[in-house]
């Protein structure tokens, strides 16, 4: 007789190990299953963990885990090749608790919040790939893995199987992604001193600045750069929709570089070292390119139900949160014996009911628009960074020659037109 | 972690032949060492051949990238996108076929969408096999 779990999920990130240390705390036997030697041995996110999300799995988790720094800045730059407009929040209040955010490196990450599910009572077990759903009956009652005599059986199978998710097209969840929906991502970890970490970046001892990065970070193609402050190193990337590259034909490495040797950025990362360079998709296909999350016997979640907010850069918070509430759907699943797509269901209501779905509807059509519409970045970053360059600049014009010559710049009555129409359009499609 | 080393399989042929594990990926350019960057510190890590040195990879014996239909790529695609957007440099053009170097993969499945002839077939790397982040 094979063995048989009360749940199986498939993968061990933030949505998959959510998953597993709820439906252990609420007594459910649990199997969580990871393809890599251990939890976060594959994972990768620019670094940005959320407290409240964490917090609503483990209280006060803070306290305990593998965390680099808490964010007290979130700057904003957008590039021209030779200038950036910033913009900047800086808040102390989240110096201190309850905190906003913090940055993580996920193999150290993923491997303490897995341990803290197993401390729950779910079993770990690593280095598994699950090949596919075992389907009887139109119902999911397993999965197959690559181990000999590898079938495994469940009530239910939680599919947090990440960006790929293969298992959920294999049960036609949804078709392959297109290359516009989903974008690459490339990060370099690099090893910087803490304390010349906190001098570059205006940061107190112990605290964390992120730095966004638009317009010619990406070369004006669609995506954003990022640089993160950890402990002692820093994170440096750039992501752009794989159709982006693909249409420009550039290199991932090529922009990575460029990135990292641009005159805006180069000084922050004076002296150090790499340690890492590591690449990933990331779903950006947004509410239109959500697969069905519930089915007879399944659910999905995290990056496999293609849960994220590209505008925000959120993605491990709606991962969590949708672990969280397929467990809270599988525990009453359980009381009631029946894990039928009805009554799974629950879970796909309970996600769209929350913040996740919510934030989801709210952006679903701006990955689209600004991909149509590539003037945003192409054209009005540069625009924008002329006219700061122009009013600041002290050379004797007056100030209503350098406002008539900024508005000269934008071009013609018909360009004008056009720009205060962009302008419309984006804050429809981000209202 | 494993020290690559580059001594042992510096060059294109070699990679014919994959390791059966802590395979050190792609090798450092001609000339390169693992520490040949030294004297040019901003140019450290710049190449790809240099990023991916800096990783561990558990290649398997066996690749779980494959070129379905080798003709496709010969005949029907001038362009190669896949030699362009891996952010890995997996796909090399070798004349008249295209080389899969997997064990350098990120299993990003950037090429199994990528390819505008869905000519790749993509499954992960055996359990436990293939990339390893210790950091990000």
């Amino acid at each position: 007789m094979p063995e048989k779990f009360d749940a199986i999920v498939v993968g061990a990130g933030p949505a998959g190990i959510a998953c597993a240390y709820e439906l252990a705390k609420a007594g459910v036997n649990v199997l969580l299953l990871e393809r890599g030697e251990y939890p976060g041995s594959k994972n990768v996110m620019g670094g940005v963990l959320y407290r409240q999300m964490m917090e609503e799995v483990i209280p006060d988790f803070h306290k305990e885990a593998p965390l680099e720094r808490p964010i007290v800045e979130q700057r904003f730059m957008m590039m021209d090749r030779q200038s950036a407009v910033t913009f900047s929040y800086k808040g102390l209040e989240w110096a201190q608790e309850p905190y906003n955010n913090f940055t993580v490196l996920r193999a150290k990450f993923d491997q303490w919040f897995a341990q803290k599910a197993v401390e729950q009572g779910a079993l770990l077990i690593c280095e598994t790939v699950a090949l596919e759903c075992i389907v009887e009956g139109g119902k999911v009652v397993g999965v197959r893995t690559d181990r000999p005599d590898g079938d495994l059986y469940a009530d239910v199978v939680v599919l947090a199987d990440g960006v790929n998710s293969l298992l959920a097209k294999g049960l036609g969840f949804h078709k392959e992604f297109r290359p516009d929906e989903v974008a690459l991502a490339t990060m370099e970890i690099l090893k910087l001193d803490r304390k010349v970490i906190e001098d570059r970046f205006n940061l107190e001892e112990g605290q964390g600045c992120t730095i966004e990065l638009f317009g010619d970070a990406t070369k004006g193609i669609l995506g954003t750069g990022f640089l993160y402050t950890n402990k002692d190193t820093l994170s440096i990337g750039v992501g752009t929709l794989l159709s982006g590259l693909i249409k420009h034909k550039i290199k991932p490495y090529e922009l990575l570089e460029y990135v990292k040797t641009h005159p805006m950025i180069r000084p922050y990362l004076q002296g150090a070292e790499p340690q890492e360079y590591l690449a990933h998709l990331i779903p950006e296909g947004g509410y239109r390119s959500m697969p069905k999350v519930a089915g007879d016997g399944v659910l999905v979640v995290g990056d496999a139900a293609q849960l994220v907010n590209a505008i925000h850069r959120e993605g491990s918070n709606m991962a969590m949160t949708s672990g969280r509430l397929a467990a809270e759907t599988v525990v009453a699943a359980k009381a009631r014996g029946d894990y039928s797509a009805a009554t799974l269901d629950a879970y796909r209501q309970k996600l769209m009911d929350s913040f996740v779905g919510q934030d989801l509807k709210k952006y679903k059509d701006a990955t689209h628009h600004f991909d149509k519409f590539p003037q945003y970045f192409e054209a009005y970053i540069p625009m924008m960074n002329r006219a700061a360059g122009t009013m600041l600049t002290v050379d004797g014009a007056s100030k209503r020659e350098k406002q008539k010559k900024i508005w000269r710049d934008i071009g013609s009555a018909k360009q004008k037109f056009r720009i205060a129409r962009d302008i419309y359009r984006a804050w429809k499609v981000m209202k | 972690m494993s020290e690559a080393t580059p001594a042992a399989n510096r060059g294109q042929e070699q990679r014919e032949t994959p390791g059966t594990q802590q395979a050190p990926g792609p090798q450092p350019p001609h000339g390169a060492s693992g520490s040949a960057a030294v004297s040019a510190p901003a140019a450290k890590g710049s190449t790809i051949e240099e990023k991916q040195y800096l990783l561990r990879f558990n290649a398997d014996t066996k690749s779980h990238l494959h070129v379905t239909d080798a003709d496709v790529c010969l005949t029907k695609c001038p362009d190669k996108l896949c030699t362009i957007f891996c952010p890995a440099e997996v796909y090399k053009w070798e004349d008249v076929r295209m080389h899969v170097g997997y064990e350098g993969c990120h299993e990003c499945g950037s090429c199994r969408i990528g390819c505008p002839h869905e000519n790749i077939e993509w499954v992960y790397p055996k359990g436990g096999h293939g990339i390893v982040f210790r950091l990000g």
